[in-house]
């Protein structure tokens, strides 16, 4: 089976031309949709929701930086370990509890803003670490250290989006 | 011997077929049928130039049963047979049911989906729905003058997978071939993008009689994509009608009120509501049924401020729909108004204060649903040629999950993933020699269980015995392009695929759609006979036609040997599909069917290479 860059016809590499993806994307679901096939017989119907289904998971993940950096060091036999390795640098955790003592208090739709633009500045750095990483210097081990930390920040992002809900 | 109609490689076979095909809006107040004619998209009217059809069923005494307006006229004479707003209870328990206790049915005690009882005997929402469902598509084969080769059906956007299965279900038990179940939102998006050439971003803001959706959508040049969507499917302009009822009940001092009487005054408030979308003031006069009268008026102010709270439920959902959709209200370009409850003065505003910009109100928010759907129905029975066609591209509305230890939610497929989706999960036997695994699917965004809705509970048999935790069951989730869920389970290690065995908590098992289904033909056998041959025939034709035209583009991706294999039974299902053995036809059709499935997966292969040859250059050999 082809893996998620060979399908959408694009390099593996973490670094990703974005209108690239989207453009393959769009010109294979319209070859393949089921709404191409939907007067179809049942086999063909069947074969194109499947060939659909994954498309749509293969766009999903190399869209998401954090999924196509831990599906790239999938490739690579590496397991990121997310669950299960729980050790991080000293200074990370600080800034972490720094953070998150700032979500506990923020109470106004501006602190949010700025909790969540720190957060995603934050987010770029670390991608374009593992850029680095996993393009350049094909150091995987430390990629998945900072994809780790990348994920971190992913749940912390997760949670100031549900705050803005939880607003009076 | 029936002649073999197989056409070399490249060539076209018959001439263009136009197949019929509609797009039905059934709505919780009016129902529509559309098609396209001629390149306009229509909505069919009845004998009487009537567009709408109102969504009543009435039940009678020895099984008559009315539709539409001739229900609507009895509904205050005769409120416990003559059902309104069936939307509602669709895939629904009777405790999900709003104002039960303001509704003048005779709900039937029965677990899962709510039954009514009726003069005409017990009848599921599904039942009522097919009988809506069945007058539209005599409409629309009255004025086609045919059968219909298929239909796109509407739902809320935010309808759960029993809603949209039990919409599925009518449309079967009407006879339907359904092409696909489309998003209403969705639907009025393809309706206002083509008519306008718009693009970038739009939301849909749909208000209907009985369900709310907000969707977000990136609209560009043959492409419709869904990017969030969000809404409330217990909030309608039905909710509308009843604060007026209660402002009514309470105004007059009236005593507790019989069912004639609660019904009388709930169409006078739906009368009210909507006088107040252009006067100042409406009034409400009654005389009941002990003899009292009814004579109160109701001012615009005062009508605004009794249903705040309703308009107010609209804003989280905005507000969630735009966040999932990673956007703010700046992006979005414009707003289309849906629904016959968005004419409401009240709504209007709060939806231009949120988004900052006059609504759209420039379609006929009636009609625009059915229209949009005619214009899909048309795309996917194949009666567009390729790149005048459009991609769609729509998403589930809340996610989908399981139950795990301690009662919690866990999420296998999130809320706005594209469809069609799958997503597997691992999971082990907790017990030595465990053989059997019981799973309780739910959908919905909270983690605990008991605030989710639990779609199906299903048992796991037939695990090979193990030790506690060796076993590794793999749950498959997949939910179609009409965003309906199936699930499959295999033990991994062995590969022995457990039987599934799946009891919907709020909709229909298989065997009471049979049931349905035999009703619904009068028990006469010679129609159940009739109406078998006729969908086996209609679903042979429709397989041989794609067959053909699949051989004829593709038999290049074929062995010689493979290609004759399937052209034998190209020949046999030709030949049997002349007989009158039903039986005999659906064989012959799954055969075919078989014999077809590696050629379907090499046309999907051969169409994803199609789709990058022109991107090579620009992005692999980079």
């Amino acid at each position: 089976m082809k893996n998620h860059f060979e399908l959408l016809g694009l390099r593996p590499a973490f670094a990703l031309d974005a209108g690239a993806l989207e453009r393959s994307y769009r010109e294979i679901q319209s070859q393949i949709h089921p709404d191409r096939h939907a007067h179809a017989g049942d086999a063909e119907r069947r074969a194109s929701m499947q060939w659909s289904t994954r498309v749509n998971e293969a766009y999903r993940t190399l869209k998401s930086p954090v999924q196509r950096a831990k599906y790239l060091l999938e490739m690579n036999g590496v397991d990121v370990q997310f669950e299960t390795n729980t050790q991080m640098p000293a200074d990370f955790l600080l800034r972490q509890l720094e953070l998150r003592e700032a979500l506990e208090a923020a109470r106004q739709p501006a602190a949010l803003d700025s909790l969540q633009a720190q957060v995603s500045g934050e987010q770029g750095l670390l991608e374009g670490s593992i850029a680095r990483l996993l393009d350049e210097t094909k150091d995987y081990a430390a990629a998945a250290g900072e994809l780790r930390k990348l994920m971190f920040l992913d749940r912390l992002a997760g949670e100031i989006d549900q705050a803005y809900e939880e607003l009076p | 011997m029936a002649l073999l109609q197989i056409a070399e490689p490249g060539q076209s076979t018959a001439p263009h077929l136009h197949r019929l095909a509609v797009g039905i809006d059934l709505g919780t107040t009016n129902s529509l049928v559309a098609t396209v004619r001629s390149g306009a998209a229509t909505v069919l009217a009845d004998e009487q130039g009537r567009a709408l059809l109102p969504s009543i069923v009435r039940y009678q005494a020895g099984g008559r049963v009315e539709v539409g307006y001739e229900a609507q006229s009895k509904q205050a004479e005769d409120p416990k047979n003559t059902i309104a707003s069936v939307k509602r209870f669709m895939g629904r328990g009777i405790k999900d049911v709003a104002h039960a206790e303001n509704m003048a049915y005779d709900f039937a005690d029965a677990p899962g989906m709510v039954q009514l009882r009726t003069a005409a005997g017990v009848k599921s929402p599904v039942e009522a729905s097919a009988e809506i469902l069945k007058v539209l598509r005599q409409r629309a084969e009255l004025s086609l003058g045919g059968d219909l080769g298929g239909a796109v059906i509407t739902v809320p956007a935010y309808f759960d997978d029993a809603q949209r299965q039990a919409t599925k279900d009518a449309a079967l038990l009407a006879g339907l071939n359904v092409l696909r179940l489309l998003n209403e939102p969705t639907a009025a998006a393809i309706a206002y993008g083509l008519e306008n050439a718009a693009e970038g971003i739009y939301a849909v803001f749909d208000l209907g009689g009985g369900t709310f959706d907000i969707s977000i959508l990136r609209l560009s040049k043959g492409v419709f994509e869904v990017v969030a969507t969000n809404g409330d499917s217990l909030l309608g302009g039905d909710d509308f009608d009843q604060r007026v009822f209660c402002w009514v009940v309470e105004e007059a001092k009236l005593p507790p009120l019989n069912a004639r009487d609660m019904r009388l005054l709930l169409v006078m408030s739906r009368e009210a509501k909507e006088t107040l979308t252009w006067n100042a003031q409406a009034r409400i006069t009654a005389r009941l049924s002990g003899g009292a009268v009814v004579d109160v008026t109701l001012g615009a102010e005062k009508f605004r401020q009794i249903t705040q709270t309703l308009v107010h439920k609209t804003l989280g959902p905005m507000r969630r729909a735009l966040r999932d959709a990673g956007l703010g209200v700046d992006d979005v370009k414009g707003v289309v108004m849906v629904g016959g409850a968005t004419r409401m003065p009240q709504i209007q505003r709060a939806v231009g204060e949120f988004f900052r910009r006059d609504p759209l109100n420039n379609l006929d928010p009636d009609k625009v649903v059915a229209l949009g759907a005619a214009m899909q129905a048309n795309v996917l029975a194949g009666n567009k040629p390729a790149g005048e066609d459009w991609l769609l591209l729509d998403v589930i509305p809340l996610s989908l999950g399981i139950e795990t230890m301690g009662g919690l939610a866990e999420r296998i497929i999130p809320r706005n993933s594209t469809i069609p989706a799958a997503r597997a999960q691992e999971f082990t036997t907790f017990k030595d020699g465990q053989t059997g695994m019981s799973f309780h699917v739910l959908q919905g965004e909270r983690e605990l269980v008991s605030d989710c809705r639990s779609l199906a509970r299903f048992e796991l048999k037939g695990i090979p015995p193990m030790a506690a935790g060796a076993a590794r069951i793999r749950v498959t989730f997949q939910v179609d392009a009409d965003g309906l869920l199936s699930v499959a389970a295999r033990e991994a290690t062995t590969g022995v695929e457990a039987a599934v065995v799946v009891k919907p908590s709020y909709g229909l098992a298989d065997a009471d759609i049979e049931r349905m289904l035999r009703d619904s033909v009068d028990h006469a056998k010679d129609d159940m006979y009739a109406r078998a041959l006729n969908e086996a025939r209609v679903e042979a034709e429709r397989l041989l036609e794609a067959v053909r035209s699949a051989l004829a583009a593709d038999a290049a991706l074929l062995a010689a040997p493979e290609r004759e294999m399937i052209e034998r039974q190209v020949a046999a299902l030709a030949t049997v599909t002349a007989t009158n053995d039903h039986r005999a036809i659906r064989q012959a059709s799954e055969a075919l069917n078989r014999a077809t499935e590696e050629f379907a997966g090499r046309r999907m292969d051969a169409g994803v290479k199609r789709a990058l040859a022109g991107r090579k250059i620009a992005s692999l050999d980079l």
